[in-house]
């Protein structure tokens, strides 16, 4: 390896040590006298605990203590909400449940054993005397009156009421050349299923008081300060470690009971304790996706020109919110409703709505994929309705390219991007105009072929924090580096964010060799401890090079800054005409005078020859905030082709178009999106979680759940369109959640399509075989019965 | 020789003694007979890279080879390997040399978590050695019994393809 430029795919750091075994997670965690967790969690969707026994368990080999939430309830608090609306209701939340659960999966008390066997098999022998109350999972139903109520704080099961909007919806379809198109969108409920579930070790240093959190956490700055606001532990007695993560998706993003669980539990019995989430309970205990019932219109004219939409939504909150639940269906959602078009009225009503299921909150896209599914599903039923191509009405109501801000009707700013560029290429690539031949060739032969085509726009690189806080944040969303080049020219960087998968070694390696000139083996980048890097957010959002890149790339800045004014000193030089290439400060047209950056580094902490004022030494901090959000855009195209009798749906074609700004890593970059765009085509054809009516998941595998493999996808088309987002000093905008946020309704667009000729209009996620063999069996019934009308009539 | 199973003074638990030969070197031990073979390798051997992702067999990510065929090591008993041959993915690479698998993993970033990454390759390893030369789909049905949430698997059947190349 060698200096790495902005740009390069430059082949990943991590992977030696994760292609041999030799990564560290959390379950690779080994400490000398560790005792293993094991959770008793409700059995029911909603109950009153009557009493719990726990004297068999106590007696079981091995268990050491036993915990009810009772027992505990002083000590852990109540679990956080970081995110505040108005009048949000905040029902109390404790981590160990002890009067009432309120979803299958409750925790209500925990093990502590000498081994994680032993811990499960006493879990078997703890006695929950359950009296079992009706419960409701939708979460429209559990508005209605008479549903089952969860907490007294919240009338109606109302977590809130919001809205936002621009534009003036109904004076505007009060025109009677308006067409409104109404349509009922679920956007089922998903579970996230990082390949590691969660897990903590929590280690605590009867000495000194101190405990030390190995958590799989996106966010390790954020649970050391939630886990000492919660349990009143001093915060400089808090240590989070994030080791090897594996994957996260959203679902890491929170504080979550178990980790305070953990950590209260091992001051308790005075040893480290490690928990390891099954993937049996992660199914329940982790937080799920999405969940949406939405009622929308959409209002435009015959020739194609959308006026706006409007939206009446339901979002299934879960039992309880999550740390960042208010967000997701709100302003990540709401905001988006205009997508890459005109769209002068918006009229968005959401009401939070609590339910007997596992809370509810980020999943990849995070309310962006919601919104996106929502917008391109209508425009396609639009155009479907007014009987136009709907690539045509698209076009028409595109947004122009501007690089430079482009404020839209909810009020948000859009950095820069071309929208019509990337549906072009899209085209381009694609041949549109042989596939609708090739279509209709097609379904002489009796084949459904489809296409779909989605458009996008999502909010991230998360955030300008006053804006932010504004809207209800409870922290800052800046992010902070720290560059220390040592003596010898090698540099060891500390960032805020911190990678499950993303490859943050690797491209932040990449941005300073590149600004430095020092190889990128010299570079190591430390993240995920609270006691050895900069405090950050974290990662989530697509902001980690928006952000937290940024914040590095300006400690670069400084440190180039300052080699160059002593380089200058040592050349002897007028700094005016000291050249800084390659990692060499060169005097202009004298060949001789040269420095490596390396050799100044040396004479910075030898420090006998510095310029006047300078301090010896050469480290560097900077923090970034940044002044806008970024904003990924693209197109993205998919082909299907439904198997008459089966219904089965394939995706047979795939391209995707995005504009992610300044791209760094390309490698990484297309490796983000392909994974993206799997999760999307995931939701739209075999994912959800399904709930029977008292509350029990019935897909609580990675089987029934249909968990995507390998055979179900094609290979995907990437190409890229580049307007540098001027919100930060580097140009990017974020990967990390666009092709969630596309795939969906592609694949959607293209199943409707293809049946569109029976006279399909609209279907939900997913389009499993059962479904669409359903609608091809009802529309050819309605066909029949339409012709036997018409002959009647004759 | 250790227990797998410490005791807190509350009886002892009954473990039976096996010999496995993991990586080419023989291990002895007295194990509890429901010892799964994945924490087996994990918590008594401490190879720690075969990594446990469900509880219902179907993950993938303990992959290993046992006697040469890739299993599930969570759907084996420990007492079930004794006397027999396990490779895990500490014992792939040939000192500094990677395996074909290996090599075309990095080379194509066909992980990204890297939590699956070992049972994907041992999985791998197994599928081409079976069919040295796979076509892409033979590529993606032999891999569906391994589950990867990060990369849409598009580098996998790429890494595949291009260690099954490299083999040649």
């Amino acid at each position: 390896m060698a200096v790495a430029t902005f740009g390069e795919s430059v082949k990943r750091t991590e992977d030696p040590r994760l292609i041999t075994g030799r990564g560290k997670y959390v379950d690779d965690v080994r400490l000398t006298g560790m005792a293993h967790l094991a959770f008793v969690r409700s059995t029911y969707g909603h109950a009153n605990i009557k009493s719990i026994k726990t004297s068999a368990a106590r007696n079981a080999p091995g268990v050491i203590a036993v915990f009810t939430g009772a027992d505990l309830q002083e000590e852990l608090g109540g679990l956080p909400v970081g995110w505040m609306l108005p009048d949000l209701k905040q029902p109390p939340h404790p981590p160990l449940a002890y009067e009432t659960v309120r979803y299958l999966g409750d925790a209500v008390a925990v093990i502590v054993a000498d081994s994680a066997y032993q811990a499960n098999d006493a879990v078997e022998l703890v006695e929950v005397d359950y009296e079992v109350l009706p419960a409701v999972v939708n979460g429209e139903e559990a508005t209605k009156d008479g549903a089952p109520q969860l907490h007294e704080e919240a009338p109606n099961n109302i977590g809130f009421d919001w809205e936002v909007g621009g534009g003036d919806y109904a004076e505007a379809i009060k025109d009677p050349d308006v067409i409104v198109v109404k349509e009922r969108i679920v956007n089922q409920r998903l579970i996230p299923n990082s390949m590691e579930t969660r897990g903590v070790v929590a280690d605590y240093d009867v000495g000194k008081g101190n405990i030390t959190l190995y958590t799989s956490t996106q966010i390790p700055h954020l649970v050391k300060l939630l886990f000492s606001l919660v349990t009143g532990w001093p915060e400089q007695k808090v240590r989070v470690i994030a080791p090897d993560v594996g994957g996260g998706f959203g679902s890491k993003l929170y504080l979550y009971a178990e980790e305070v669980v953990a950590g209260i539990v091992a001051r308790q019995v005075k040893r480290p304790v490690k928990w390891i989430e099954s993937r049996s309970e992660a199914y329940v205990s982790t937080a799920h996706g999405r969940d949406h019932i939405c009622d929308a219109e959409i209002a435009g004219k015959k020739d194609g020109e959308i006026i706006g939409i409007k939206v009446d939504l339901y979002a299934n909150l879960g039992a309880y919110l999550s740390t960042f639940a208010p967000l997701i269906p709100t302003y990540l959602f709401g905001l988006m409703l205009g997508g890459v078009y005109k769209m002068p009225n918006i009229d968005c009503k959401v009401h939070g709505v609590f339910t007997n299921t596992t809370p509810v909150d980020a999943y990849r896209g995070a309310g962006r994929p919601e919104a996106a599914y929502l917008v391109e599903r209508m425009v396609s039923r639009f155009a479907q309705e007014i009987g136009r191509d709907p690539i045509v009405v698209r076009r028409k109501n595109m947004l122009q390219a501007h690089k430079n801000g482009r404020e839209v009707t909810t009020g948000v700013m859009y950095d820069s991007g071309d929208y019509k560029g990337n549906l072009n290429k899209a085209l381009e690539i694609f041949d549109y105009k042989q596939f609708r031949a090739d279509q209709r060739a097609a379904r002489r032969d009796g084949k459904l072929l489809g296409v779909g085509i989605a458009t996008y726009i999502e909010i991230c690189g998360m955030a300008p924090s006053a804006v932010a806080s504004s809207l209800g944040a409870g922290a800052g969303l800046w992010e902070s580096s720290n560059v220390r080049v040592h003596p010898t020219g090698k540099a060891t960087i500390y960032i805020g964010t911190s990678p499950h998968g993303q490859g943050h070694e690797t491209t932040m390696a990449q941005l300073v060799s590149s600004e430095l000139g020092i190889p990128i083996e010299d570079i190591e980048v430390l993240h995920g401890d609270t006691d050895q890097g900069q405090f950050g957010t974290g990662t989530f959002g697509s902001r980690s090079l928006a952000v937290g890149g940024a914040a590095l790339f300006n400690s670069l800045q400084k440190v180039k800054a300052k080699t160059h004014r002593l380089a200058s000193h040592l050349l002897e030089a007028d700094p005016k005409f000291v050249t800084f290439s390659n990692g060499t400060f060169a005097v202009e047209d004298i060949a001789d005078k040269t420095l490596t950056i390396q050799e100044v580094a040396g004479q910075a902490y030898a420090a006998a020859n510095l310029p006047d004022g300078m301090e010896p030494g050469l480290e560097e901090v900077s923090f970034f905030d940044p002044q806008n959000f970024a904003w990924p855009n693209g197109t993205h195209i998919c082909v299907v082709e439904i198997e008459q009798d089966t219904g089965k749906v394939e995706v047979q074609r795939y391209v995707a178009v995005d504009d992610f700004g300044n791209v760094l890593n390309p490698m990484i970059v297309d490796g983000m999106t392909h994974g993206g765009v799997a999760q999307g085509i995931g939701q739209a054809l075999s994912e959800q979680a399904v709930y029977t009516d008292d509350g029990q998941l019935l897909s609580g595998s990675l089987m029934d759940y249909a968990l995507p493999s390998a055979d179900m996808f094609p290979m995907m088309e990437l190409d890229r369109t580049v307007s540098p987002s001027p919100s930060n000093p580097i140009g990017v905008k974020g990967a990390g959640e666009a092709g969630t946020i596309a795939a969906s309704p592609a694949v959607m667009n293209a199943v409707v399509d293809a049946l569109a000729h029976l006279g399909v209009k609209h279907m939900d996620m997913p389009a499993t075989s059962e479904k669409v063999w359903r609608a091809i069996q009802d529309a050819k019934e309605a066909q029949r019965a339409a012709r036997a009308t018409a002959r009647a009539a004759k | 020789m250790r227990a797998y199973v410490e005791t807190s003074g509350k009886g002892p638990t009954m473990s039976t003694e096996i010999t496995v030969t993991v990586n080419g070197t023989a291990h002895t031990e007295a194990v509890e007979p429901r010892l799964l073979l994945a924490h087996f390798l994990r918590d008594v051997l401490d190879l720690t890279g075969t990594h446990v992702g469900c509880d219902t067999s179907q993950c993938g990510a303990c992959t290993v080879h046992l006697n040469g065929e890739a299993v599930k090591s969570c759907t084996v008993f420990a007492v079930q390997a004794n006397g027999a041959e396990v490779t895990t993915i500490e014992g792939l690479a040939d000192g500094d040399t990677y395996s074909n698998v290996q090599q075309g993993f990095w080379d194509e970033h066909g992980l990204q978590c890297g939590f699956c990454t070992p049972g994907m390759i041992m999985t791998s390893e197994a599928l081409l050695k079976q069919n040295p030369n796979p076509s892409e789909e033979e590529i993606r049905a032999g891999i569906a019994g391994n589950y990867c949430r990060c990369t849409g698997y598009q580098n996998i059947v790429n890494a595949i393809g291009a260690a099954a190349k490299a083999g040649k």
